[in-house]
């Protein structure tokens, strides 16, 4: 009798241990909170996007024209025409999408090419804008969308002075981050520590460059082409 | 459980006697970070409050469910759960505000001073008592926030709320609105909230 009862006592303890069973509230609260997340995430994300989307056409003249005669432009109703498009580029057998704003003057002169990036970071991704003149032979202005990097290092990179050194850069070499202090025309100065994050910047405006400037400048020669 | 606090003196101990900052010393990170504009500092006290007030009322409700080593798991889970649904909706509906404050919104997840009043309060005792205490602690944290951030916009702009204070003559402090600002107006404030500590310590004392 006392063999049997000890064993059945052992088992229920043994029960009690078990990590599943001890940990039942975390898996219940882990599940049902993950079930409230979605639902949040769902209610809103349409709402977030729309905020986002709008930032970026309130951006895109700013990136063309700068920010201060953009404003003196919008407050006198001749604002930019924008046209959103999009650019395929094969890559190593790999098609990949480029989301591009096509900007023109109210008398239909084009203004320029704005194109929106995303690449790695420091932290996390890095979304960006940045302009170019209708040729694509120079950069415009840079706008940095979304970033998650170091606060008080590499989230500088999101700073007016630091970003506007990329105005009037010239598009024909890949850009070069250096520390201590720019003097060539490719040359982008490093945020000190944070050379990662510049470096980072430079990199995916490099890159999307590479892979459009020749179709934006095509496109901008020959404007009726665009249609397929 | 006779000499836990009731629910009165929880709520008022948070506002001043235990301030978050002021007596407390938790929840440094935003307190210097986000503090050189009011705008900032409310919301940030805001997020803040609305994170506190939830995870104190979950935390309070399962509070007989909890295993001493298995709480701090579920605490961190409630915390981050509201912590998201708060980002989620500054995103939604205070775009702008939401990119000001950056990644200190998800950073409140690690800020002590929630963590802390699960762990003290609301794991202990009962909805309504974690419920005051959460808004007492708000209310304490949102005047700690708003009296560093009122001192360095004001000195550093000259404006409050995009309303001008100081004449036009004032010489704007930049650096009160930069970093350093942040630590120089924490520390003179943290000091002289222990001078006054001391100097009514020193009175009951003589009496």
């Amino acid at each position: 009798m006392t063999t049997s009862s000890s064993t059945i006592s052992e088992k229920s303890e043994r029960f009690q241990n078990s990590y599943l069973l001890q940990a039942w509230l975390v898996i219940g609260l882990a599940l049902f909170f993950g079930i409230a997340l979605t639902g949040i995430q769902i209610a809103l994300s349409s709402r977030i996007e729309t905020n986002k989307k709008k930032e970026t056409m309130e951006k895109v003249p700013e990136i063309i024209l700068g920010a201060n005669h953009a404003q003196n432009q919008a407050a006198t109703d001749k604002s930019l025409k924008i046209e959103q498009r999009s650019i395929t580029v094969d890559k190593n057998n790999r098609k990949k999408v480029y989301t591009v704003f096509e900007t023109r003057y109210p008398d239909g002169k084009p203004a320029g090419w704005v194109a929106k990036a995303s690449g790695q970071g420091y932290a996390d991704k890095i979304e960006l804008l940045f302009g170019v003149d209708p040729g694509a032979t120079k950069l415009t202005g840079l706008f940095i969308l979304e970033q998650k990097e170091t606060p008080g290092l590499g989230n500088k990179i999101t700073d007016q002075h630091w970003r506007d050194q990329f105005i009037l850069k010239p598009t024909g070499r890949m850009l070069k981050v250096v520390k201590g202090g720019a003097k060539g025309p490719y040359e982008i100065d490093a945020i000190t520590g944070a050379t990662i994050s510049s470096k980072s910047v430079t990199t995916i405006i490099n890159k999307t460059l590479a892979d459009i400037q020749k179709q934006l400048a095509s496109l901008a020669a020959n404007p009726k082409e665009d249609n397929q | 459980m006779a000499d836990q606090p009731t629910a009165y003196e929880r709520f008022i101990q948070g506002i001043l006697p235990e301030n978050p900052v002021y007596r407390q010393v938790l929840g440094l990170c935003p307190t210097l970070a986000v503090t050189n504009s009011m705008n900032a500092a409310l919301t940030m006290a805001g997020a803040v409050a609305f994170v506190l007030l939830c995870a104190n009322i979950v935390t309070s409700l399962i509070r007989n469910l909890l295993r001493p080593h298995l709480r701090i798991v579920i605490f961190t889970l409630t915390i981050a759960t509201f912590v998201t649904i708060a980002d989620r909706f500054l995103a939604a509906y205070m775009y702008q505000m939401s990119k000001t404050l950056g990644p200190y919104i998800p950073l409140i997840i690690v800020n002590c001073l929630i963590i802390c009043r699960c762990e003290v309060c609301a794991s202990k005792q009962s909805v309504w008592t974690a419920a005051s205490d959460a808004a007492g602690q708000s209310i304490g944290y949102a005047l700690a926030l708003s009296s560093i951030a009122g001192i360095r916009e004001i000195l550093g702009t000259g404006m409050l709320f995009g309303f001008r204070l100081l004449p036009e003559i004032w010489p704007d402090w930049v650096i009160m609105v930069l970093p350093p600002g942040a630590f120089i107006t924490l520390g003179l404030l943290l000091g002289a909230a222990n001078w006054i500590q001391i100097v009514q310590s020193k009175k009951t004392d003589n009496n």
